[in-house]
């Protein structure tokens, strides 16, 4: 569908879009964010300016980042979908070429000021937003057609293999997934889905085949990360400590947790990185079985309101954005999640909305943007 | 583009569709991510509140024994001790500064020493514990024990610690052992998570570094409870490490103390094979150095007055050092030129007492010549002229390819540090080094082993022990590792002919049991173990026409470091060649008077065991050979008493 199409009479325009902003959606979005400001006060030990003031400050500009996003027309942000997308991957290049080192890993483009900047969270955007205008353009009977199947996979495939250059594994899973739940909503064949997942698992035997010959295919430390995973014993002061730490902190907060403030593991420096991918076991520690379920319950929200809207909407490209922008979301937390609690290996993807890191967030508020322009100026 | 309506119907109902089904694969999802929190923190709660409210779980590594290292008879030359000692940990003390300062009442610790510690700490990870003090009497020790409630952070430990009970002897072969530096860990990949703990030992030099990965062994764990102070409540529990391999070296510890004593005061070398394995029974550089010294942490005077003295003490001068062998040279030109053609064995040389080449003179080091020679009467007398017409009719060429074929110039695979490869020159090097061509007089002076040759004492025994018995003897230091024999190298005939090699010997034998012999003197006269040899001495420099008009005529009036390197090679016992020997002494003036007599001793000592009957002394040397044996500085014969553990 082109804008010539929308009914632009019943499309609001002016400050009267202000009335259509999808409000649960922002209030939910702030609740959480508002938990990782109390946790990030928690593990401070009580003080604000560590992490939580700049947060805060990047909520804000982040927030006030969304509405203004929000308040384009959608039809504006489908055509320079192919734009970002470009934008994100010429980025993507430059950090590969002169990027700075960090954990490392090169993942970062300093702009001078301190002001850095990670294509690669700016890229799990634009990828949603090319894949969705792309099966916005492409014919519906052509969608399961190898051919366009296989120009989806090669817009997903570029980002991918530049992020797993840096090397960020957990990143490039999640710009696979994201880009895949665009397809799979969009109607690609299920043969296909059926097939990568084969084709996936039999990779994953070839791995570990290959390990300690002369073709191994991944890193030492990547298959370090996944013995400590099968086994955190293996590596008792390496990762396999994070582990180990993180589930005691999960496992003693019990109901109802020890109390705010009151975490003796992340008090007492036993947790790494607690302000960041380990956050949600500080929550775990001080508010118990409650806290965790209700931040859940909370993400849950989220990503439901967004479907809600998605399905609600009939405009195409409008619905599979914000399809995949929720899926993306909904990885985001669903991975740090299943990580901390011993789930899925340690990978390195922090809590969305909780972690402290700045344009991690920023770019996420971003997204949400995008959700709501298509929610203000869906089709009625 | 234009869609339909129906087509937007159709993409309408396909994206609800997908949607309903990617909602609820994200809903097992959830609720499978619920459950294992309803499992983590309902289920197994009070199992985590436990191990989290009451006592912390740590997990310490638990390093392995090293290797020990025995001598060929099995008697110990490098163990592990006990070592009390107190760490510190960052994340437990809190205040580390006022921790340490506590410490620093109880104990002996002086200001340099805190603040290293106070460094150290803030460098490592809060969770490592940091040595503060180690080799702790046992009444510190326990007055840290006693005191450890005001002292959060800070734990007593039991570890072992290297000792070399024979203290000097093994110093250049065994090398010792030090802890990790920050630059070590730059030079090695070794992702050993061992060598991040602070102070952990590591073969520095010799066979200690060299046989690093075999001696070290595998970490254990023991997993710990600690309380909120960081003290040690209980142990979870323990998993040894794997102790590192033991190791048997071929070195005899006995004739290893003996050759040692006997080089005294010098700055020498010796070293012995045995022929038929190539077993190096004794590698000796002396003077040498105690390496416990450098396992507690040399003082800083204690290694000044190592490296300022000009005798080099750390230097393993058996196997690094590289001196010109002088007439040790000679079995190599004279085999050379048989094996060339060049000269028969009865062909005889007319020596005046100098050879003339151009305007350059040649001397002999008899100014008054030997007269005619031939091949056995002039290495009997190390005749000088004979090999330089003898070098000049064989050619450099032929003489560089024997000295490679007799081991100079040779890199030998041992297990120690910085090992000498020597030189054998010939054309090709000279272009490649100088850039310039060899010249006649270059051959003259290599024929007999001065100018550019070079060799080190092993490779000067190698020789010796390949002439002796014409195969391709191959040195060894490592007789087994974890227990496992290694098997000895089968040396393959050299291949060359055995008449050149018996006139070669013969020569060697009439060198120290003929009357005409440069070392007469320090014949052998046990007829089951006569010694074949050869002298050489070797010039550091030529004495100058100034100092020869102040009349400086002989070395004994030159100042010591320019005197002339005595040598000295040999083989015994004469009819069944069992052992090889070389003796360098630096500067020690000639061949025959200061290097055959050590090198005598050495092989009776080998030859025996022990101290050999007198009777193997001519009669007239019997009385001051007696007195000079009582003299010797010898390690008590019991060994050393305790103090190191086996384990």
């Amino acid at each position: 569908m082109s804008y010539l199409e929308y009914n632009v009479k019943t499309v609001p325009v002016g400050l009267r879009k202000i009335l259509y902003v999808n409000w649960p959606l922002v209030v939910l979005l702030t609740a959480v964010a508002s938990i990782g400001f109390l946790m990030l006060y928690s593990v401070a030990g009580g003080r604000l300016e560590i992490w939580a003031e700049p947060q805060m400050k990047r909520f804000a500009i982040g927030m006030t980042g969304m509405l203004v996003i929000g308040l384009v027309p959608i039809w504006f942000w489908r055509n320079v979908s192919a734009v970002a997308y470009i934008v994100a991957l010429l980025l993507l290049v430059a950090v590969d070429l002169f990027g700075s080192v960090g954990m490392g890993a090169q993942r970062w483009i300093e702009f001078g000021a301190g002001l850095r900047l990670q294509p690669s969270e700016l890229m799990k955007v634009a990828l949603v937003m090319l894949l969705a205008a792309y099966y916005d353009w492409l014919d519906i009977q052509k969608t399961s057609h190898p051919l366009w199947v296989l120009i989806a996979v090669a817009i997903i495939l570029m980002p991918t293999f530049l992020v797993l250059k840096q090397p960020d594994l957990g990143t490039a899973i999640l710009l696979v997934a994201g880009g895949a739940i665009v397809m799979f909503v969009a109607g690609v064949s299920l043969w296909y889905f059926g097939t990568v997942i084969a084709l996936v698992v039999a990779l994953v035997f070839a791995v570990f085949e290959s390990r300690g010959t002369t073709w191994q295919l991944i890193k030492d430390y990547q298959f370090r990360r996944i013995d400590t995973f099968l086994d955190p014993g293996s590596d008792p002061l390496g990762a396999g400590y994070n582990i180990t730490q993180a589930q005691i902190a999960l496992g003693s907060g019990g109901w109802a947790g020890k109390g705010f403030m009151q975490g003796t593991q992340s008090r007492l420096n036993f947790l790494p990185e607690k302000h960041t991918d380990f956050i949600f076991t500080t929550l775990a520690e001080e508010f118990g079985f409650v806290g965790t379920l209700s931040l859940l319950s909370l993400y849950v929200l989220i990503v439901g309101f967004c479907i809600g809207s998605a399905m609600s909407n009939r405009d195409r490209y409008s619905s599979l954005l914000t399809y995949g922008v929720a899926g993306t979301f909904f990885l985001f937390f669903t991975v740090n999640m299943a990580m901390v609690t011993g789930l899925m290996p340690v990978v390195g993807v922090p809590l969305p909305l909780v972690s402290y890191g700045g344009t991690a967030m920023i770019i996420l508020l971003g997204a949400f943007g995008l959700v709501q322009s298509a929610h203000i100026h869906r089709p009625r | 583009m234009r869609r339909t309506t129906r087509d937007a119907i159709d993409s309408y109902r396909g994206i609800s569709r997908r949607g309903m089904l990617l909602g609820s694969m994200q809903a097992i999802f959830v609720g499978t991510l619920a459950f294992r929190m309803r499992y983590l923190q309902v289920d197994q709660a009070d199992q985590f509140r436990l191990l989290a409210e009451e006592n912390s779980i740590k997990v310490r590594l638990l390093p392995p024994a090293r290797g020990l290292i025995f001598d060929r008879n099995g008697t110990l030359v490098a163990g592990n001790e006990q070592n009390y000692r107190i760490t510190i940990t960052r994340e437990d003390a809190g205040d580390t500064d006022d921790v340490l300062g506590r410490l620093a009442r109880l104990l002996p610790l002086t200001d340099a020493e805190i603040e290293d510690t106070r460094k150290e700490v803030a460098r490592r990870s809060p969770t490592l514990p940091i040595t503060v003090a180690d080799r702790l009497s046992w009444t510190d020790f326990s007055s840290v024990a006693v005191n450890a409630p005001a002292l959060p952070g800070v734990s007593t430990e039991v570890g072992l610690s290297r000792v070399y009970p024979l203290g000097p002897d093994f110093a250049h072969v065994l090398g010792y052992v030090g802890p990790v530096s920050d630059y070590d860990l730059s030079k090695l990949s070794d992702p050993d998570p061992l060598l991040q703990i602070p102070r952990f030992q590591i073969g520095k030099l010799g066979v200690e570094a060299r046989l690093e990965k075999e001696l070290r062994g595998k970490a254990g764990t023991r997993r710990i409870e600690v309380n909120a102070t960081g003290r040690i409540m209980r142990e979870l529990n323990r998993k040894e490490g794997d102790p590192g391999e033991n190791v048997q070296i071929t070195i005899d510890q006995k004739l290893q103390n003996y050759v040692l004593a006997r080089l005294g005061e010098d700055s020498a070398a010796a070293m012995v094979l045995d022929v038929q394995t190539g077993d190096i029974l004794a590698a000796v550089s002396a003077p040498s150095f105690d390496p416990n010294l450098f396992v507690r942490g040399i003082s800083g005077p204690d290694y000044r007055a190592l490296t300022e003295n000009d005798h080099r003490p750390l230097a393993d001068k058996s196997v690094q050092g590289a001196y010109p062998p002088g007439s040790t040279f000679k079995m190599v030109t004279a085999l050379a030129a048989m094996g060339s053609g060049a000269i028969s064995e009865d062909e005889t040389v007319y020596c005046r007492g100098y050879t003339e080449l151009g305007n350059r003179r040649f001397h002999c080091w008899k100014r008054g010549g030997h007269g005619h020679v031939n091949l056995v009467e002039s290495l009997e007398q190390s005749c000088d002229v004979f090999f330089y017409e003898v070098a000049q009719r064989t050619g450099i060429e032929n003489i560089s390819a024997m000295a490679r074929r007799l081991g100079i110039g040779e890199k030998f695979d041992l297990p120690m540090s910085a090992i000498s490869e020597g030189l054998a020159p010939d054309k090709a090097w000279k272009l490649g080094r100088y850039g310039k061509s060899w010249l006649i007089g270059d051959t003259l002076n290599a024929g007999i082993g001065q100018g550019y040759v070079l060799a080190s004492p092993l490779q000067l025994a190698v020789m010796s022990a390949r002439i002796s018995t014409g195969r391709a003897v191959m040195p060894r230091l490592i007789r087994a590792i974890g227990g496992t024999e290694l098997s000895p190298f089968d040396a393959p005939a050299l291949g060359l002919n055995e008449n050149h090699l018996r006139a070669v010997r013969k020569g060697m034998f009439q060198v120290s049991n003929s009357r005409r012999g440069t070392a007469y003197g320090s014949r052998i006269v046990d007829d089951t173990m006569r010694m074949a040899g050869k002298t050489g001495t070797s010039q550091v420099r030529n004495i100058t026409a100034a100092e020869r008009a102040r009349g400086v005529t002989s070395n004994s009036d030159l100042p010591w470091e320019r005197r002339d390197h005595a040598l000295f090679i040999s083989f015994a016992p004469f009819d069944d060649p069992r052992i090889a020997v070389s003796v360098v002494v630096e500067h020690g003036g000639g061949g025959s008077t200061t290097a055959a007599p050590i090198a005598r001793d050495i092989v009776l000592q080998a030859l025996n065991d022990g101290f050999p009957p007198l009777t193997a002394y001519p009669k007239s040397q019997r009385n001051r050979i007696e007195a000079e044996r009582d003299a010797l500085p010898l390690r008590d014969p019991q060994g050393p008493s305790g103090g190191y553990s086996r384990a």
